[in-house]
């Protein structure tokens, strides 16, 4: 059965919107940040946010997702609550990991969000493990895992790529391709530049998309979906995008040029959306307006709760370093 | 031991206990590389692929790293994994996941997830595998919060400890020393549960503690019949957990005998050794007559040779040395 993307309004809106929230709540983070309420490493995702909200758009409640330490807006699109993330990022007990992940790694069980991993391919196993667990409790689950193209020098992706393909596993890859390893351009640092081809020597479906496009983007996270929970095994998504920002708050940018970074900021993925619709009678000033309002009360909402948070105590510092008791999620 | 009792090999008991958990466990499955067809490195899981089939023995690529990666997500999403890996040495390819995943998975989101992962890997020398395929590096990983470690040391131990692994909510390392797997006991048949949380005095004594685990622990209970001999009462503490380090049986056992011997197959830097030396000079220093002392592996690559590995690795001879001296200094 095709899953075929249905491009209404309303749901040009909702990727529209989940972009917007996602640019929206980073720059409000960068400024918690220069007010120093926001510590250690921030990594932002400025310019691909279509990947996320195309593949979130493309999963349900059921399915599972592992992202990166640049994941803020994989758990914001996947359903985790703003508020959670950003007394997280504040370091409160009230944040998604009691204060003890931050900004990199994000949890939350009851969303199925397994991180926030920070090692570059560290979460591709995880995410294999979980899907191999949904293969046999969770029929027709599915875990979607984002890695950047960094990622794939590693030996864990291989490893992962040739295990989740010989045991079938319903897995979703996504390769966020944004061109540089922290500084280090593609060509530097891959002998094979077409990252989803290196998914051919696995046998595994690939395909590369424009992902500064949503409506692409998640009608190939529907594809692969299809492909994925009809038992047929993984399938590898090589999304084309681009990270305006710095790496971390701690990069001056010295690998790359202003013209190039001006260039992609043209085909920005919320503003190239937002004209088209505008253009095509899809998004009046009225509801651009309300979006924009929506977001901001949101926003206020979650800075307010995460500012009102309070500590963990320092007595439960070692808590759940090891567990008293398994706690896990019912089978579907 | 009545000669009715029947005894079993280590590595039968390993096997046991693993058939046990699978028959117990539908979410409970075996994975690692030559586990199936081939029965495992060292034959410990020979025959279960017959019985259980692939989807529950899993064999895998050589991907220390992807498969006890897989084995984290799987525990974590509600399957219930056993993790062979061949030897401790290759677990270093897995460490990643052991360290940053396995271990701190559960701290790191706040409590949401727990880790109930084992891992199971043969370790220790004397079989002249040399430098690659003889070390001990439970230690190690006994640095790690969020794992146990532990080392049985006994076939009992080797018979029941998966369970109570499986039981448990964390990440279990289970290390079998290759040596042992040959050791044959009469199991008691009363005896049906082990716990995984304290030591054990393996022998009584009055005069001076042997303190060891692993393959050690056969070497402390020869050196404590010589010295016996010699008319010194050793006692001697299998230690079956290195993490986290049951010292109130250490403890109580030094304030007892006044004099400790720590014999650890790893090396003596840095090693679980030093840390139980550490732990008593810092809770127990007053119960001692005299220093403590350790016998360890020498500080090199374990080598091929017979002679040299013999040299390398401790030795009942320096075990009774160590403890006669302390008794009966000059």
């Amino acid at each position: 059965m095709t899953d075929k993307i249905h491009l209404d309004r309303a749901h040009l809106q909702a990727l529209y919107r989940q972009m917007l929230r996602i640019r929206r709540f980073e720059s409000q983070c960068v400024a918690l940040y220069q007010a120093q309420k926001i510590r250690g490493f921030l990594h932002l995702y400025d310019g691909e946010e279509a990947v996320a909200a195309g593949v979130m758009a493309a999963l349900t409640p059921q399915d599972a997702v592992v992202a990166t330490y640049r994941e803020h807006g994989h758990a914001l699109a996947h359903g985790v609550p703003m508020k959670s993330i950003l007394a997280e990022m504040l370091g409160k007990q009230q944040g998604c990991c009691r204060g003890r992940g931050g900004s990199m790694h994000l949890f939350s069980r009851a969303q199925r969000f397994y991180g926030g991993n920070a090692i570059v391919g560290g979460g591709l196993p995880l995410a294999a493990g979980i899907a191999m667990a949904d293969q046999r409790l969770r029929p027709g689950a599915a875990t979607a895992c984002f890695f950047g193209e960094g990622a794939v020098g590693e030996g864990a992706f291989h490893e992962t790529m040739n295990l989740a393909q010989l045991g079938r596993l319903p897995l979703l890859f996504v390769c966020e391709n944004n061109l540089y390893a922290m500084g280090v351009p593609l060509a530097t640092s891959e002998s094979e530049t077409d990252i989803w081809r290196k998914a051919q020597a696995y046998r595994m479906a690939a395909e590369q998309v424009d992902a500064m496009d949503p409506v692409q983007v998640e009608a190939a996270a529907r594809r692969a979906l299809d492909h994925v929970r009809s038992g047929q095994g993984p399938y590898f998504l090589e999304c084309r995008t681009y990270r305006f920002r710095a790496h971390s708050m701690f990069d001056t940018q010295a690998y790359r040029t202003r013209d190039e970074i001006e260039d992609w900021k043209q085909r920005d993925p919320i503003e190239r959306l937002r004209a088209w619709m505008a253009g095509n009678h899809q998004l009046s000033a009225d509801e651009a307006a309300a979006i924009d309002a929506g977001i901001a009360a949101e926003i206020a909402e979650a800075v307010a709760f995460a500012e009102a948070g309070t500590l963990e105590p320092v007595a439960d510092l070692e808590r759940f370093t090891l567990m008293d008791t398994v706690v896990q999620e019912h089978a579907a | 031991m009545s000669g009715s009792t029947p005894r079993i090999t280590y590595r039968e008991a390993c096997r046991q206990g693993i058939r046990d958990a699978l028959i117990a466990d539908p979410r409970c499955f075996v994975m690692g590389e030559d586990v199936a067809s081939y029965g495992g490195c060292y034959a410990v899981t020979k025959g279960l692929i017959e019985e259980f089939g692939p989807q529950r023995i899993i064999d895998t690529p050589l991907a220390e790293n992807g498969f006890t990666g897989i084995g984290v997500g799987a525990a974590v999403a509600g399957l219930r994994p056993i993790i062979e890996i061949m030897t401790c040495n290759f677990s270093l390819l897995a460490l990643d996941q052991i360290m940053n995943n396995a271990a701190t998975l559960s701290h790191m989101s706040g409590g949401q997830f727990a880790v109930p992962l084992v891992i199971r890997m043969a370790t220790g020398g004397g079989r002249q595998l040399a430098a690659q395929h003889s070390h001990s590096l439970e230690g190690w990983f006994a640095h790690i919060p969020g794992l146990k470690v532990l080392v049985p040391g006994t076939v009992e131990d080797a018979r029941w400890m998966l369970a109570a692994a499986l039981a448990d909510a964390n990440p279990v390392l289970i290390f079998e020393h290759i040596v042992l797997y040959n050791t044959e006991e009469a199991l008691d048949p009363a005896v049906t549960a082990v716990d995984i949380s304290h030591a054990k005095v393996r022998r009584a004594g009055a005069d001076v503690s042997l303190v060891t685990y692993g393959n050690s622990l056969p070497k402390c209970l020869t050196a404590a019949d010589g010295l016996a001999t010699e008319g010194i009462s050793a006692e001697v503490i299998d230690l079956r957990v290195l993490r986290p380090l049951d010292m109130a049986t250490v403890t109580a056992s030094v304030a007892r005998t006044r004099r400790v011997v720590i014999v650890d197959e790893g090396w003596k830097s840095g090693s679980i050794s030093a840390e139980i030396a550490a732990r008593l000079a810092e809770d127990a220093l007053y119960e001692l007559d005299a220093p403590v002392r350790r016998i360890c592996s020498r500080e090199v690559p374990v080598p091929y040779a017979a002679h040299l590995e013999e040299a390398t690795l401790p030795r009942v001879d320096e075990i009774v040395s160590a403890a006669r001296a302390l008794v009966k200094p000059r």
